[in-house]
């Protein structure tokens, strides 16, 4: 935020020469495939957010008159077993399964930073610790671990409302040791840049090192990172509302709206619920990523991915 | 002590290496007047950053560290200040520039913001205040168009330019002692002019005191009072500028001086010290200098010279010259 302010100065003043962020503009707009992922994502957060307000079926809820419609007019893409519209349960679905993904990115983001900048700035003890844990975190297979804690969770009887603040935390805990390992590793090698040893020639305090000096260089880190995490939570998420044991009914998320399509009859007969949902994960999660690849490609040209 | 600035007793300074633990710099002593230059010259890796450093106090504890010595700056041991006095000091009453000025510039923040920050930092004024002292040090280092440059990153500008903010944050908050590390090596030699007569001029206009670290004796002819040659982490001859190129004593002060190329002076070939600059690692009790010196003796290879007062001031660490003080 820092930064931006400081480019919008600059703009003003120095029309002629290109600074950092308008030179990653332009990079980024030459990458045809993060435009149409871009693009995608756009459209599908106004799908999810906007559209719920021109269906007439957002309140309808269930309608045992009108159960497992094939497509048509009325209901563009059928209704379910409850006889709901499986259009505006799409719609209301991606709304939860994008805030999850959202959600769990930030938390992971802010974990793995704030961890990351201590351990690589700090060393030492600390260092030692959180790399441990982050260690441990990472060598249990994310999956598994997430099904474990999801069954624990279970038995507390969570209320339904705040399943969806579970499910984020959970993904960030999967989530923070690998982006608190990346951001250690690029201070690490930051402090080894002549410009650290100048600060501590000039007597700045730590935070002034940390907040000024450091921090603006990992943001580019933060952002890609960020990005392309969002992309894994949403997976995450689905696969445990999938099993039940993320985002449970009567919410609905792209997840579970798969598994009320768990019988034979359904998957044969009646496509209609369950393609939009698994192709609605498929394209938000691949577009997600070619997000991030462009905006990795374009703000450091030599970070590539590990 | 008033009219003394820096006074370094005895400094040893370690580095641990594959090798074995070296010592960078050797039981070196000096001090530096109030208002002069002094000036540190040697062939690459005698110790003269790791002099510079440890004065700084930004040797790595996990590569290296202090092992012995006083670091007496107006009086106080810099070895035994708190953390947080050091802070104090550092960028406010002694400050550093570097030699690579394109790599001690933070390259994502503007110019203008980090010759602010030492301002802000130690003398406490407010941004709009600090932000006019910037502009003021920007023009002060003889750069116009300073509104401009304080908005500016550090890739928009050349080395000499940069350098010269280098020498502007360095004298923000007019420090009494300005250690500047080779700070025109990695300039062309025009510009290297300028930043040398920048800093001079800066240095008598404020009456600061310097220690220039260099490996090029025509800068020292221009700018020091006082001469310190160092070899393999030793002081092996020191001395006022003036007695020391019209008579070096030391055999490798000869030879530096004989390999400095002269100008409208064309030699046939350029002298050159033959050999090397010995492993650090190994060192042997010797005169470091005995392999490669032409004047070399026995005892040369058995027992270190101790460095002596000559009577011109001059002081020189060399068998050559033990018996004038002894008998
Ligand atoms: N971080 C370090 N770790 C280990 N050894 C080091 C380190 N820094 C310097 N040294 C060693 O210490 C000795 C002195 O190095 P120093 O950098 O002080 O030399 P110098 O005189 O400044 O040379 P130059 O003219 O090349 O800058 C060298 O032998 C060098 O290899
Ligand atoms: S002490 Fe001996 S070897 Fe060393 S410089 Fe003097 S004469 Fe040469
Ligand atoms: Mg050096």
């Amino acid at each position: 935020m820092e930064s931006s302010a400081v480019t919008l100065e600059k703009n003003k003043k120095l029309p002629r020469s290109s600074s950092l962020w308008r030179q990653i503009a332009r990079r980024f707009l030459q990458n045809k495939m993060s435009l149409i992922g871009l693009a995608f994502l756009i459209f599908i957060i106004l799908f999810s957010f906007i559209g719920p307000f021109f269906s007439p079926y957002v309140n309808l809820g269930v309608d045992p008159t009108n159960i497992n419609q094939s497509p048509s007019a009325q209901h563009w893409l059928g209704t379910d077993k409850l006889g709901r519209d499986v259009l505006t349960r799409l719609m209301l679905a991606g709304r939860i399964s994008l805030l999850v993904g959202l959600g769990a990115m930030v938390m992971s983001v802010v974990i793995g930073g704030v961890l990351g900048i201590i351990s690589g700035f700090y060393r030492g003890i600390v260092d030692q610790i959180i790399m441990r844990i982050a260690d441990v975190l990472m060598t249990l297979p994310g999956l598994p671990l997430l099904f474990i804690m999801a069954a624990i969770l279970s038995e507390w009887k969570v209320p339904t409302e705040y399943r969806i603040y579970i499910v984020m935390l959970m993904l960030s805990i999967v989530g923070w040791p690998g982006l608190a390992r990346l951001v250690r590793s690029q201070i690490l090698s930051l402090s080894e840049r002549q410009f650290m040893q100048a600060t501590e020639a000039l007597g700045l305090r730590d935070t002034r090192k940390l907040f000024k000096h450091l921090l603006p260089n990992i943001i580019p880190l933060l952002i890609v990172s960020g990005t392309l995490s969002v992309g894994g939570a949403i997976l995450s998420e689905s696969t445990l509302s999938f099993f039940g044991l993320g985002v449970v009914p009567p919410d609905a998320s792209w997840g579970n709206m798969i598994t009320s399509a768990n019988s034979l009859l359904d998957f044969q007969k009646r496509p209609w619920l369950w393609v939009p949902p698994g192709l609605a994960i498929f394209l938000t999660v691949i577009s997600i990523n070619l997000l991030g690849d462009g905006l990795r490609d374009a703000i450091d040209p030599n970070m590539r991915r590990r | 002590m008033g009219n003394t600035v820096l006074d370094v007793k005895n400094l040893l300074t370690q580095y641990y290496t594959n090798g074995g633990v070296i010592k960078a710099v050797d039981d070196v002593s000096f001090s530096i007047p109030k208002g002069q230059t002094v000036c540190l010259v040697g062939e690459s890796g005698c110790g003269k950053s790791a002099v510079a450093m440890s004065i700084m106090g930004l040797i790595d504890g996990g590569s290296g560290g202090i092992k012995n010595g006083e670091i007496l700056f107006e009086g106080k041991d810099l070895l035994k200040l708190k953390k947080h006095e050091l802070r104090q000091l550092r960028g406010n009453d002694i400050s550093m520039i570097f030699q690579e000025p394109m790599t001690s510039l933070n390259p994502v923040l503007t110019i203008g913001g980090q010759i602010m920050e030492p301002l802000m930092e130690h003398e406490l004024i407010s941004k709009k205040e600090a932000k006019k002292r910037a502009l003021e040090l920007i023009e002060l280092v003889g750069i116009g168009r300073a509104e401009e440059i304080f908005n500016s990153y550090p890739h928009q500008l050349s080395g000499g330019m940069l350098q010269r903010i280098m020498i502007a944050i360095a004298l923000a908050c007019s420090p009494n002692l300005l250690i500047a590390d080779e700070p025109t090596t990695a300039l062309d030699v025009t510009i290297q002019a300028q930043i040398l007569d920048l800093l001079r001029s800066l240095k008598e206009q404020r009456d600061m005191s310097m220690l220039l670290i260099t490996h090029d004796l025509g800068v020292v002819a221009e700018v020091a009072d006082y001469v310190i040659v160092m070899y393999a982490g030793k002081v092996i001859e020191e001395g006022p500028v003036v007695e020391l190129f019209k008579n070096p004593k030391h055999p490798y002060t000869k030879g530096l001086l004989k390999a400095k190329p002269v100008i409208n002076q064309r030699q046939e070939e350029l002298y050159t010290i033959a050999g090397q600059v010995p492993n650090l690692a190994t060192l042997t009790p010797s005169c470091y200098f005995s392999e490669r010196c032409e004047q070399c003796m026995a005892i040369c290879k058995e027992q270190m010279p101790k460095i002596n007062d000559l009577d011109n001031g001059q002081r020189v660490a060399c068998w050559l010259y033990e018996e004038v003080t002894t008998v």
